[in-house]
């Protein structure tokens, strides 16, 4: 599968004006890819997400087209986007755990899913089970009502139910921030043996944690206030990012083994521009240690080497 | 780990029992036999998943909640039952922040409202003298007063506002501060700035309790760490020894677990279900494995030819 | 194998993505612009922009108006037998006359000052212990909490209605106050019950252990940092509280069970009930006070529920 983005714009209509959440997104993810989306609250990273699948009415899709093998996402129409949802494009909502609803079983709700999209429960029911096991539960799971069940095991069966007919690409929005340390492990791990074996194609995994992009994505996708900043694969992303904002980003994480008294780490200083009324130029521009007379003109992303675009224009120097 | 150096907050089996269900027939161990210490000019971090008891020990510390067993001591004073004037006294030396720094302040209330609160503890204070102190302590977290006076919390980030709660703890100019997640809602780039104040504040002489879930973030900072699993010590010591060397299967779990840069998981480290047995060890002792490292008993009788 | 695994969970994400996610219709401020003549004048603004607020308060500030001011454009006293009886309004009596040779537009006048004058401490009493009730019980907790949750069920689970008549039948109520004393007493339950719940969830944020930190005491933690966040709600509870106060002492009086030597709305359409007004076909005598019953009642609930719209904003329609 490959997915293709050009010029992706979505506001959101407030009071005061639209929010620019995502302004110009353009990237592509290839065949069994897990793109990590990367970035601090309020970079639009979320908005991106759901915007592929548009998943939230508050949005207003501005501009861009977004190809999914081949075939164009109506994602300005929310009905047509219906017949694509859950079977070619399927999402993996922020706090999963809550997305169950809390006064049916789990079966009925699988039920209800699946026949919305035409597809007879009775005949997909055998791969369910096969699926609820091979992440460690057993088709009990589907008598049970939500409270009966763990936060992880919540976690899991909605990561089984969203991927259950096998979707083109699959957007896991922020699955792993509510979870402890060692449930975190399992979740992204679970994420790749999907990809592995063929459940999803590909793969956009949105979270603000770099570190657990490092261990399960292939490609890093980083963003700031709306626009993309750099995209390479995670190692370069970690070892040799090009972009200051993810220089900085990259140098302001503590690592087990680095303690305050060798190395004294360092932030980035001031806050994300507001995205009602963002400034001309570069959307870094304020807060960057290299910003220079150029900068007051935006940046295109381009492509510094193969496989890693960067909008930047010292770093393109 | 407990003798040498004055303790200044020392903590002694400390165990805490809820009653839930239907008239309170059912019994809820938070914490259990809890004993450790934090000096002066110390961070201690206190690191656990949740559920492990470690914000509910940060409460009995601060006296939002009382222990049902054992006993806190701060400065030679036993602080487990305190109320009202004594309660209020300790307050002067001990504070806390918390977690989710939009919660903290009221929002109908300007932020620089938290500092008012505490003006009560200097009773006939001029208002030069209180400002004078206020910028003090604003500059002691590297906060402008013309930035975040006057202001509505939705108005400043969440950095500034924990920030600003760390301020007003230094108004009071305490000795102890239990930080309580607090920096875990804020952004990355933001996080670090305020763990490195903790940093610089330890090295003036404050004492901190740092209670986190995050395991770089604790070795970053702290002198010593506590590893908590189900309101129990597991294991606990000088934190290079405790995670450069960790020895009970949970520690060992959870290191490993935690996503680092630079380095991709082991496969096949030891998974949750298996590092953890079904009922937690009732009242483990700790046992000193070398100076400054202290395990759980229970853990080490499987390794004993 | 076990169903259940240890709990997990309980990890926060940053406070601005939940913000972000959650509201992005409501984005942070550019620095330095006011925020407190903001969040009044942004309540006003809405208010004065919400058709249900506006007719509900219209008309309950036009009865209001017309209780205050109605009495002195009339010469005639509620209860004198002045005129000729059973006339249809006129220009010599606005309202017409009752069977018994009364000006109706008087009794109606008069009646409303009743009305508001029940509504006002009926409601105000109930408030009062409501609140109260409702803060101790939320923020205490324990066992002060299952005591006064204890009393308010038995006095939510007594019929209001049939207590009052029994009561109302013994006492011999002769004035309007002691009516809406007892009202008060008796219709304060579910008011406390919202308030607990309120207070409950108010609670457990963490500016409430900030004030704590600093040394408030329980009755400065609620009076200084958890009423001023619900004063909405605590508003809207005072109007409901006081329509319903209004509701119950017109139902009393319409059973004859309230004060009979003075007037009210609800004694205008038992008298006028009792005189066969409506066979009679003295529509001007029954009309009014019911109208104004009506009025008064569902312009306040109206009123209410635009209130909840200007301090919700995710009941706005925009």
């Amino acid at each position: 599968m490959s997915l293709r983005v050009d010029e992706l714009t979505v506001y959101y209509r407030s009071l005061r004006g639209d929010v620019k959440a995502v302004d110009g997104a353009t990237f592509a993810i290839g065949d069994g890819e897990i793109m990590g989306l990367a970035g601090e609250s309020g970079c639009g990273k979320s908005s991106l997400g759901k915007s592929l699948i548009r998943m939230d009415a508050r949005m207003k899709h501005v501009g861009g087209r977004v190809e999914l093998d081949g075939r164009e996402l109506p994602i300005a129409d929310d009905a047509k986007m219906n017949a694509f949802r859950f079977r070619e494009v399927s999402i993996v909502p922020q706090y999963s755990m809550s997305a169950l609803t809390p006064t049916r079983k789990v079966g009925t709700v699988a039920r209800e899913l699946l026949e919305s999209r035409d597809v007879a429960f009775d005949e997909v029911q055998p791969e369910l089970v096969r699926r609820l096991e091979l992440v460690g539960l057993s088709a009990e799971v589907l008598d049970r009502y939500p409270i009966e069940l763990s936060g992880g095991m919540k976690q899991r069966t909605v990561m089984v139910l969203s991927t259950l007919l096998d979707p083109s690409l699959l957007i896991a929005d922020e699955i792993t921030s509510a979870l402890d340390v060692s449930s975190q492990r399992a979740v992204g791990e679970l994420l790749v043996e999907f990809r592995d074996r063929g459940f999803v194609k590909s793969m956009i995994v949105i979270t603000h944690d770099l570190a657990i992009l490092y261990q399960i994505a292939d490609t890093i996708l980083v963003m700031y206030a709306g626009k993309l900043a750099e995209k390479a694969p995670a190692e370069t992303i970690v070892g040799a990012p090009r972009h200051p904002y993810t220089r900085l980003l990259i140098s302001s994480l503590p690592e087990v083994g680095v303690r305050f008294e060798e190395t004294r780490l360092a932030g980035i200083p001031g806050k994300p521009p507001s995205l009602l009324s963002p400034p001309t130029g570069c959307r870094f521009r304020d807060r960057c240690p290299l910003a220079f007379a150029k900068c007051e003109e935006e940046p295109p992303f381009v492509e510094l080497e193969p496989g890693h675009e960067v909008a930047c224009w010292k770093a393109a120097a | 780990m407990l003798e040498g150096g004055r303790l200044m907050l020392s903590l002694d089996g400390v165990s805490k029992v809820y009653r839930v269900g239907t008239f309170g027939g059912k019994r809820l161990r938070a914490v259990h036999g809890v004993t450790f210490g934090v000096g002066a000019g110390e961070v201690v971090s206190l690191i656990g998943e949740s559920g492990s008891g470690k914000s509910t020990i940060g409460r009995m510390v601060l006296g939002l909640s009382r222990a049902t067993e054992g006993t806190i001591t701060f400065d030679g004073q036993d602080v487990s039952r305190l109320e009202k004037r004594r309660l209020r006294a300790y307050y002067g030396d001990v504070q806390g922040v918390f977690q989710d720094p939009f919660s903290s302040y009221n929002p109908i209330f300007k932020a620089d409202r938290v500092l008012t609160l505490v003006k009560g503890f200097f009773p006939g204070i001029g208002s030069r003298e209180w400002d004078e102190k206020v910028e003090a302590a604003l500059h002691a977290v590297r906060l402008e007063p013309g930035t975040c006076l006057g202001k509505y919390p939705h108005q400043l980030s969440g950095g500034q506002l924990q920030r600003l709660l760390v301020a007003r703890a230094l108004l009071l100019d305490i000795k102890l501060l239990v930080a309580d997640e607090i920096i875990s809602m804020l952004d990355a780039s933001t996080r670090i700035d305020v763990l490195n104040l903790l940093g610089d504040l330890k090295a003036r002489g404050l004492g901190v309790l740092f209670i986190t879930h995050d395991l770089s973030l604790g070795n970053y900072i702290s002198d010593r760490t506590v590893i908590l699993r189900r309101g129990e010590i597991v294991e606990a010591g000088a934190t290079a020894k405790v995670f450069g060397n960790p020895l009970h299967p949970y520690t060992r779990m959870l290191v490993s677990s935690v996503p680092q840069l630079h380095t991709k998981w082991e496969p096949g480290a030891p998974k949750a279900a298996a590092a953890a047995p079904a009922e937690p060890e009732a009242g483990s002792r700790l046992v000193e494995v070398e100076p400054e490292h202290l395990v759980a008993a229970g853990a080490l009788e499987g390794e004993r030819p | 194998m076990p169903l259940t695994e240890p709990t997990q969970g309980g990890v926060a994400l940053p406070a601005e993505t939940a913000t972000e996610l959650a509201a992005p219709t409501a984005p942070a401020l550019q620095p330095g612009a006011p925020a407190a003549p903001r969040a009044r004048s942004e309540v006003l603004y809405f208010a004065l922009r919400n058709w249900k607020f506006l007719l509900g308060s219209g008309i309950v500030l036009a009865a209001l108006l017309a209780a205050l001011v109605g009495p002195w454009l009339t010469d005639y006293t509620p209860l004198e037998f002045t005129g000729p009886t059973d006339q249809p309004p006129s220009s010599e009596y606005w309202f017409g006359t009752t069977s018994y040779g009364q000006d109706v537009y008087s009794q109606f006048v008069y009646g409303l000052r009743a009305a508001f004058l029940v509504g006002a401490l009926g409601g105000g009493i109930a408030w009062i212990l409501g609140v109260g009730i409702g803060f101790t019980a939320g923020y205490r907790g324990g066992w002060i909490d299952d005591v006064l949750n204890m009393l308010t069920n038995v006095v939510l689970v007594i019929p209001t209605l049939a207590i009052l008549i029994i009561v109302a039948a013994y006492l011999e109520v002769q004035s309007y106050t002691t009516e809406a004393v007892i009202i008060g007493l008796t219709s304060w339950p579910w008011a406390a019950r919202a308030v607990r719940s309120q207070t409950f969830s108010l609670k457990t944020r963490e500016f409430v252990e900030v004030a704590r930190l600093s040394g408030r005491s329980t009755r400065q933690i609620i009076a200084t940092e958890l009423a001023p966040n619900m004063s909405s709600y605590l508003l809207m509870t005072f109007i409901l509280l006081f329509g319903g106060a209004i509701l119950i002492g017109a139902s009393l009086d319409f059973l004859g069970l309230g004060p009979t030597e003075s007037i009210s709305l609800g004694l205008m359409m038992n008298n006028a009930f009792l005189a066969s007004a409506l066979l009679l076909g003295s529509w001007w005598w029954f009309l009014p006070p019911g109208l104004g019953i009506i009025a008064i009642v569902g312009g306040l609930y109206v009123m209410n529920v635009g209130l909840d719209e200007v301090f919700n904003p995710k009941l706005r329609a925009t």
